[in-house]
């Protein structure tokens, strides 16, 4: 799994960063994780508000730090799809 | 069959219980707050024993009413600013802005700039995803100006220490510069300094990605801002509030109406100058704007100053620097501290 977390350096967005790693532990799950800070590359996915979650390419979440329990459930479903 | 079935599992019954405990909260809050003023000064002359004629008197008396009162206001209104904020997201602002012309576009852009949940590091995704959209130049500008200037912590302190009156005031100056500077910008036809790799993405997908919100998570969402903007702006306003206090009790009447007041007309340019750089935080100026006020400081200056210092982020005007040319970002902010500007010398004219 590649996860791609978009931010420019605000609090959230590292707290963004710091849940994921979290979350991905607790999981037991194996991934990659860039912290993507560049304007330019953020803008490569449709996002318009940071912090934002990609998922193999896929953006998941934006504008806002998800609860524990639903970010679960986001990476949950990505490995689903994996399969 | 329903009647026996858990709460969880019956229709609305989940509903039911977040309203009963919005409806408890807000009876509390009520309570609490008609006891604040009574209990500051039990606390100060009776069980401190301090004279209400005093300078400490007076001052302790105005912390421990202020404090709480101002604390108590940001969790209600925070809170329910933060529900309002949930039905808005950017996705949903650009979609309602895309294909509107301009004058409307600006009023309804600055009118969203409020309700739409936004931080300053958004500021470039949120542009070129307007801008992508086909929403005008200045409409995107409308927005820009009005989402940080017109700021729900700077409202509330403003109505906790000055009045409903002046709260208003600053919320409708506030919307009035965003839509005039932005449409002022739009008039000029600045599209040329937009930096060049924004114009030339091709890569415009505008799909949204977020998926509807149940009323716990609105409710989630309100308390998490709570948690988020009490957590940043505490210790600024109870500082803030302390030097509020201070001046209140110690600082004699009228003694800064000789520099602050109408009668200085370079008050206001200097107010506006001293804020920019000020980093945005209105939580502890406001405080200390009110102590200097009941001191002689006019009202316009005072407001100039504090739209200053909220509106005109320097921290964000340095994150736009990479989607804007120079040029743009210097009218950008010539236009909207001209306005700040004006604003101060009105209402130092006409209170």
């Amino acid at each position: 799994m590649i996860i791609k977390v978009l931010g420019s350096g605000c609090a959230r967005c590292n707290q963004m960063e710091t849940l994921t790693r979290e979350v991905l532990k607790e999981m037991g799950v194996e991934a990659s994780i860039e912290h993507v800070r560049e304007i330019k590359k953020i803008m490569e996915y449709p996002i318009m508000s940071t912090p934002g979650l990609v998922i193999n390419e896929q953006l998941v979440v934006s504008g806002k730090v998800p609860d524990k329990a639903k970010l679960n459930q986001i990476i949950a479903n990505a490995l689903a799809k994996e399969k | 069959m329903n009647s026996t079935a858990p709460p969880e599992t019956r229709p609305g019954g989940h509903q039911y219980r977040l309203f009963m405990w919005l409806g408890l909260g807000l009876a509390v809050w009520i309570a609490v707050y008609y006891w604040l003023q009574p209990l500051a000064d039990f606390l100060t002359y009776r069980v401190l024993g301090l004279s209400a004629a005093g300078h400490l008197g007076s001052s302790v008396a105005f912390f421990l009413y202020d404090a709480p009162k101002v604390f108590m206001l940001l969790v209600l209104v925070v809170f329910g600013i933060g529900l309002i904020r949930s039905f808005f997201t950017p996705e949903r602002t650009r979609r309602i802005l895309a294909g509107k012309r301009e004058s409307v576009g600006n009023v309804l852009a600055a009118s969203l700039g409020i309700v739409t949940p936004f931080c300053s590091c958004s500021a470039c995704p949120l542009f070129i995803g307007f801008v992508e959209a086909g929403i005008p130049l200045g409409v995107t500008f409308s927005f820009l100006i009005a989402s940080p200037m017109i700021n729900e912590v700077a409202a509330i302190l403003l109505y906790g220490l000055f009045g409903w009156r002046i709260a208003l005031i600053y919320i409708v100056t506030g919307l009035i510069i965003a839509i005039i500077a932005g449409w002022i910008i739009g008039r000029l036809k600045l599209e040329r300094f937009i930096e060049g790799w924004v114009l030339e993405r091709r890569n415009s997908n505008n799909a949204e990605t977020t998926a509807s919100l149940t009323l716990t998570d609105r409710f989630k969402y309100g308390l998490n801002a709570v948690r988020e903007i009490l957590g940043k702006v505490w210790l600024y306003v109870l500082g803030g509030i302390a030097v509020g206090a201070a001046i209140h009790g110690y600082v004699p009447q009228g003694v800064l109406a000789s520099i602050m007041g109408k009668g200085a007309w370079w008050s206001v340019p200097v107010a506006v100058l001293i804020g920019v750089p000020f980093y945005s935080n209105a939580a502890g100026i406001i405080p200390v704007v009110q102590a200097l006020m009941e001191k002689g400081a006019a009202l316009g200056t005072a407001l100039a100053f504090m739209m200053a210092v909220v509106g005109l982020s320097l921290p964000e005007t340095i994150i736009l620097r990479r989607v804007l040319k120079w040029q743009l970002l210097a009218v950008f902010i010539g236009v909207v501290a001209s306005g700040i500007i004006i604003v101060g010398y009105l209402f130092n004219y006409i209170m």
